[in-house]
């Protein structure tokens, strides 16, 4: 089967301020040689800490960013070789869900104006057509009719985000990218986002590409998940495998940290030593190998590239002779 | 526990009035927290817990919040009715904060050393040169590696888990016996979160404080506080030893919280209970139990009378008069089974 969404090398460089007449602009390498494949109706999870990149893939995969390096493609059609009307025909087919829901909608907009502008910026009916459209959209994201003709700031955190769902599946896209749709409601609203989301993904066969940092909302709704470090992927497998035994050290780290209501996590301590090297200076080869407790010289030397080790794919020199993982039976229930 | 309380709150309520418009942000809150106890506060946005932790701190605009009845002890004194003057010796003395946004908090034009040496020459009748090696001294306490020379960086130069380390030092500084923690680690990363909430321990025991730990992270609670607090609507819901409220959960609120969060129970993918409904306006008090309306359990007593707390077990309380029917549906679940 061949992939929906295929990632080849991809890079992003972004060129900083010049800091000195007489160095060379710095170059923060945002995202580093990530290839993937997605298929049709699965969702992928991209986790990682601030930095690591994968807001810029997001938007990579979008095309709000051209990449640096490497090819993306979307049902075998290099989207970086499209024309400007050829490519907004093909955005029809991808859309995204933003994290700030106030922040992402135009507050001189009401609710219906806001889900109808895609489909009027792509003529896709009569002005009766759109609003008996819209009336169906806010149906489906579960937004009251009499809330739509509320601007962003009279609508809570929670139905701001229905609005922000009901514009990106107005065109009928096949895929969507949800950059940290969750992370700024309460649980509660985010149990009905979730939900929401999970239900429309079944509902339209949409294939979905999950940003967040919370690792718990990933392992509920990612098949896969991808874990990123300083714009790499380290590890890539079934959320099962992935959450019951993390192979990379970061990702053991990682889900080392996060704080569960479970009676395992009381007192442990859990935090690794020191902090994320700066993504303007990484460290040579392994990205990870100065908070890493089995790193040797092999690792400062060489890049680590993401291969096949125990069922999923770890990019990590030591993946077959580090010590079994601690389990973390309090994250994976499924 | 209660024998000898460093802050003790009783039957706090207090109204925001704004033109016209009259809030109820806390309705008859009591609790009180023991020296060297971590009570963990947890709620969702808009509950009340920022606005109980700037009551005890008496930082609430003085034209628009008032306390309608109740005290706010602190070794025995009363905080409310205290003039400006005589909370500026309590606040970052005999007691610390910590807020949620390391970089709106610090002054970016000042080096760190000389925000932690003010903090130490306002309380303490100390030299400058003292002062500095006091700073010094706390910057090692929050273990920054290199303090000497890193008490000349300015906020920017730190990253944000080392930014929130200096604000752990400014609060600590004058050796407080209660420290307000107010979200620290909310906009940090998990692996800085650890750090972040391991030092606080730490230090707690280092220093025998009483903490006051506010958040809307239950996995946060579950890993760092002795005791803690439900809150919902400006009013504690439920309250009691960490392990006795995730083992034993005796409101609909906290079931309801417990059984929305993901990756727990719930089948991967499957759906999440959610909590119906939105949090209700706080302009007028309700009769009966705020949380009736939203709740899973509620039946028609719940809606008639302001549900008295009861004593669930010892240490135990909830304003619920459902909480066997709530313990009941919650017993299979898996954070509860995890505890019991």
């Amino acid at each position: 089967m061949s992939a929906f969404l295929s990632l080849r090398n991809v890079g992003k460089d972004y060129h900083l301020a010049r800091r000195s007449p007489f160095r060379p602009r710095p170059v923060l390498r945002a995202v580093d040689a990530v290839s993937l494949d997605v298929h049709q109706g699965e969702t992928l999870g991209l986790v990682g800490e601030s930095g690591c990149g994968k807001s810029s893939l997001a938007r990579l995969i979008m095309q709000l960013e051209t990449p640096s390096r490497g090819a993306i493609t979307l049902d075998d059609v290099d989207l970086a070789g499209l024309g400007k009307a050829d490519l907004k025909a093909a955005r029809r087919n991808f859309q995204m869900v933003f994290q700030d829901p106030y922040a992402s909608l135009n507050p001189r907009m009401r609710a219906r104006a806001i889900i109808a502008e895609a489909l009027r910026n792509y003529r896709t009916g009569t002005t009766a057509d759109i609003a008996a459209r819209v009336d169906e959209l806010a149906r489906q994201v579960g937004l009251g009719a009499h809330l739509l003709d509320r601007f962003p700031h009279e609508l809570s955190g929670g139905q701001c985000q229905r609005v922000g769902i009901a514009r990106a599946i107005a065109l009928n896209p096949r895929l969507i990218v949800a950059d940290e749709a969750v992370s700024a409601l309460d649980v509660s609203i985010q149990a009905q986002i979730l939900n929401l989301i999970i239900r429309l993904q079944a509902e339209m066969r949409l294939t979905l590409i999950f940003v967040s940092h919370d690792m718990s909302v990933i392992a509920h709704v990612a098949d896969r998940v991808a874990v990123m470090y300083l714009g790499r992927i380290v590890e890539l497998g079934a959320t099962e495998t992935l959450f019951a035994s993390p192979g990379h050290p970061y990702t053991r780290t990682l889900l080392g940290a996060v704080p569960t209501p479970s009676p395992a996590r009381r007192g442990r301590r859990s935090a690794p030593a020191g902090e994320m090297p700066s993504p303007l200076n990484p460290p040579s080869g392994c990205h990870f190998r100065t908070r890493c407790a089995h790193a040797t010289s092999l690792c400062a030397q060489q890049v680590p590239t993401l291969r096949p080790v125990m069922g999923r794919s770890i990019a990590c020199h030591h993946a077959e002779t580090l010590p079994a993982p601690q389990t973390y039976p309090e994250v994976d229930h499924a | 526990m209660t024998s000898n309380p460093v802050l003790s709150v009783d039957m706090l309520s207090l109204e925001f009035r704004t033109s016209g418009q009259c809030v109820h942000a806390l309705d008859k809150v009591s609790f009180s927290l023991a020296r060297g106890e971590t009570l963990s506060l947890v709620g969702e946005s808009g509950c009340g817990k920022s606005v109980t932790a700037m009551a005890i701190m008496g930082l609430l605009p003085k034209n628009s919040a008032r306390v309608t009845s109740g005290s706010i002890r602190l070794d025995g004194t009363n905080l409310i009715g205290l003039s400006e003057r005589q909370m500026q010796t309590i606040r970052g003395n005999r007691i610390g904060m910590v807020f949620q946004d390391p970089m709106t908090s610090l002054n970016p034009v000042h080096t760190i050393g000389m925000q932690i040496a003010e903090a130490v020459r306002r309380h303490k009748h100390v030299s400058k040169k003292d002062a500095w090696a006091r700073a010094r001294q706390m910057l090692e306490r929050v273990r920054i590696p290199d303090a000497a020379n890193r008490l000349l960086a300015y906020p920017h130069e730190l990253s944000g888990g080392q930014r929130q380390r200096v604000m752990i030092a400014i609060a600590l500084a004058c050796d407080p016996e209660l420290l307000i923690a107010d979200e620290p680690t909310t906009a940090l990363d998990v692996t800085v979160q650890a750090q972040i909430l391991e030092l606080i321990g730490e230090l707690k025991t280092e220093l025998g404080m009483s903490v006051l730990l506010i958040t809307h992270d239950l996995g946060v609670v579950a890993a760092s506080a002795d005791r803690m607090m439900v809150m919902y609507a400006g009013r504690i819901v439920e309250e009691g030893p960490v392990e006795r409220v995730f083992a034993r959960p005796s409101h609909g609120y906290t079931a309801g919280l417990l059984r929305s969060l993901p990756g727990h129970g719930a089948q991967r993918r499957g759906l999440l209970a959610e909590i119906g409904g939105t949090v209700p306006r706080l302009d007028k008090l309700v009769e009966g139990c705020v949380y009736a309306p939203r709740c899973a359990f509620a039946a028609g007593p719940c809606t008639a009378a302001l549900p008295p707390p009861r004593q669930i077990e010892a240490g135990h309380r909830s304003a619920c008069i459902r909480h066997e029917a709530v313990f009941g549906a919650m017993a299979d679940n898996d954070i509860v089974r995890s505890w019991a």
